[in-house]
């Protein structure tokens, strides 16, 4: 059984300078790739569908400032800012996205599954509520290395109504298992209101107490307040003291994919929630940090040169040719099912 | 040598792994101290302990999901679906996630997992609990299907499957799991893929299958007895990789098909052998190719009427000797 009364540890706090800034530098090329993948989306340069997470980039940067570069991370197909958080390069998920043949999977994949085991991305899952089973196995697997690392699981609202969502809790508190799961609370499940779906006002933080787990509800948009929960739940995980569900309320710019300009949501309420908007709130943190205008202005222009090359690298990079078609379907490399 | 039971069998060859590899381990429903509700993992538990011999609460998608994560992350998870037909149950795992990942990843992600199950009829359990689901498995690219078809092919299977880098399906017989057969001592792996010739024949080829080999081989000495019918029996042992050659070389020799299947009819594993002999092997045919299947049916319970579902010895023969009279 969890232990619901358990202390923050000690070095829970807000973030230093150094750590605030990766975190706002984060946010920011989160932000600015996602806005410029969009436009390519209407240039047509990008194919298929993308997710946008733009206005939910402080979970994304938050928790990957709290973690190990080892540890593990399994997000949704809204899963650029999971990606790039991580420090994945910008220059083969836009390829990706492109369908090009640098691209991050090869072409294969595309924006509802980059990945990059060498940077513990372990996979942006398409199928609402499959990670979390999934993430459970990998924080398991290393309660079993004795490895100390830590299992990260982001999903929306809307995963929390699925069965693998409540089996993947229950297992996790039985096991003890070094696994956070992340529940991003933006609002609408794709174009529902969560609300009118759902048994209770706090889809994941309602829930808690029914697998013996603390009741967290955190304000997704600031990132000092996403940092510290993350520390926390990330200690107590590789502690050995079992998982936590957090709730991350928070609120996607647009709408549920590129084919949805969320029409559907009220004026006032988009209007507030942009007024939340998480950069410029955390930008006015760190001025009060001793952060200065200079330094933050300096992290933007880098980033726009930064989303600048890498997407022209991206462009200028070859698609893929049928060659590899039937490779990597199995071990060999190949994709013989028979002799 | 030891003489072992199909359900032993199984037991065994995770075993001989288990003290092998350290990264073995055995997740599943009722796995641990009660030895499995078929008893197919009898003795781990008290062999391997609970850290490595666990047991999970009835979440078929959380044991499939965790079994998938840990093997991502540098385990060799064996888990236990209790019952076949509980894969649609846990379906999203297994095709989307399990068999996909590796492509969509362009090789970054591997998945050396085993799933085993108590698969097919024979034990009056009704359409939800005695469907045979290999062929479903099969159909999906990036997953490997075993079907062993007595005590030593499991043990060999098992072994193999464990140490194998892809995900791979065991499918064990619950109609084989008392039947008894000599397993031969110390390492024994065997390909995946490769089919074996049970019995020698000219006249005519049995592809079977799991439970269906042994009743092709008692059909093949009644042949051979009865009518001086020389019928030839090729055990696929795994669907896949598959054994194409084998296949197609047994026809080669004998013009004539037949293949002995307990699934429903439509898109059994066989429509796929007869695909491939009607485009690789069709000069070699003398016969229209013939498939023994279940009718399209669920299963029935009641003994009289599940028995007339699956393929019987006697109906084996009787569709031989028609066909082969028909085509001389």
């Amino acid at each position: 059984m969890a232990d619901k009364t358990a202390a923050p540890t000690p070095d829970a706090a807000l973030p230093d300078l150094e750590t605030g800034l990766r975190i706002y530098r984060t946010m920011v090329e989160c932000r600015q790739f996602e806005v410029r993948a969009q436009e390519l989306f209407f240039e047509g340069l990008v194919r298929g569908t993308t997710h946008l997470g733009v206005g939910q980039e402080a979970v994304a940067a938050g928790f990957a400032a709290a973690i190990n570069d080892d540890d593990y991370t399994f997000c949704t197909y809204r899963g650029h800012n999971h990606t790039l958080a991580r420090g994945v390069p910008m220059a083969p998920i836009f390829a990706e996205l492109f369908g090009r043949s640098t691209g991050l999977l090869g072409g294969k994949g595309g924006s509802m599954h980059l990945t990059s085991v060498e940077h513990g991305v372990m996979g942006s899952y398409a199928i609402v509520g499959a990670h979390l089973p999934i993430a459970l196995g990998a924080a398991w697997s290393a309660q079993y290395r004795e490895s100390g690392q830590v299992a990260l699981c982001f999903f929306g609202d809307g995963t929390t109504n699925i069965g693998a969502f409540h089996e993947a809790l229950n297992l996790a508190v039985v096991w003890k298992a070094p696994v956070v799961f992340v529940c991003e609370n933006n609002q609408y499940m794709e174009y529902t209101p969560i609300g009118a779906v759902t048994a209770v006002a706090r889809p994941a933080a309602d829930r808690a107490p029914a697998y013996g787990l603390e009741s967290i509800v955190v304000d997704g948009n600031d990132a000092d307040a996403v940092y510290e929960t993350a520390m926390r739940a990330v200690a107590r995980a590789r502690a050995g003291e079992g998982p936590s569900l957090i709730e991350a309320l928070t609120y996607r710019h647009g709408g549920h994919s590129r084919a949805d300009p969320g029409k559907y949501r009220p004026d006032d309420e988009v209007k507030a929630w942009l007024a939340k908007d998480p950069i410029p709130r955390f930008r006015t943190a760190l001025l009060g940090r001793g952060a200065t205008d200079a330094q933050l202005d300096a992290i933007v222009e880098e980033t726009r040169a930064k989303v600048a090359a890498a997407e022209e690298e991206a462009r200028n990079a070859p698609e893929p040719t049928p060659e590899v078609l039937e490779t990597q379907v199995f071990a060999d490399g190949g994709a013989a099912w028979r002799n | 040598m030891a003489e072992l039971t199909y359900r032993a069998a199984l037991a065994e060859g995770i075993a001989r792994e288990m003290d092998r590899d350290p990264s073995v381990v055995l997740l599943g429903e009722d796995v641990g101290a009660a030895g499995g509700v078929f008893k197919l993992t009898e003795g781990l538990f008290d062999r391997f302990g609970p850290r490595r011999v666990v047991d999970t609460p009835i979440s078929e998608q959380a044991i499939v999901g965790a079994a998938m994560g840990a093997a991502m992350t540098g385990l060799r998870p064996v888990a236990e679906l209790m019952f076949s037909d509980f894969f649609a149950v846990t379906w999203d795992m297994v095709i989307n996630q399990i068999a996909k990942s590796r492509y969509m990843t362009d090789g970054q992600v591997r998945v050396p997992l085993v799933l085993h199950t108590a698969n097919g009829p024979g034990l009056r359990f009704g359409a939800q609990h005695s469907q045979s689901v290999e062929s479903w498995l099969m159909a999906i690219p990036g997953l490997k299907v075993v079907a062993p078809s007595n005590p030593a092919d499991m043990v060999g299977l098992m072994v193999a499957a464990i140490r194998d880098d892809d995900p791979v399906i065991v499918c064990a017989s619950k109609g084989l799991l008392p039947t008894k057969g000599d397993v031969p001592d110390g390492e024994h792996a065997l390909p995946l893929g490769q089919a074996a010739v049970l019995r020698e024949g000219t006249d005519c080829t049995l592809v079977a299958l799991a439970a269906m080999v042994p009743r092709a081989v008692d059909a093949a000495e009644r042949l051979q007895a009865d009518h001086g019918i020389s019928a030839e029996v090729l055990d696929l042992r795994t669907l896949i990789p598959l054994d194409a050659r084998a296949v197609l070389a047994s026809v080669a020799k004998t013009a004539r098909l037949f293949t002995v299947e307990e699934n429903p009819r439509v898109l059994g594993w066989g429509a796929e052998i007869v695909s491939l002999v009607a485009d690789e092997g069709f000069w070699s045919l003398d016969a229209p190719i013939v498939r023994i299947t279940a009718p399209h049916i669920p299963i029935p319970s009641a003994a009289a009427l599940e028995d007339a579902t699956i393929p019987s010895v006697d109906r084996i023969v009787d569709t031989v000797r028609t066909t082969l009279e028909a085509s001389r």
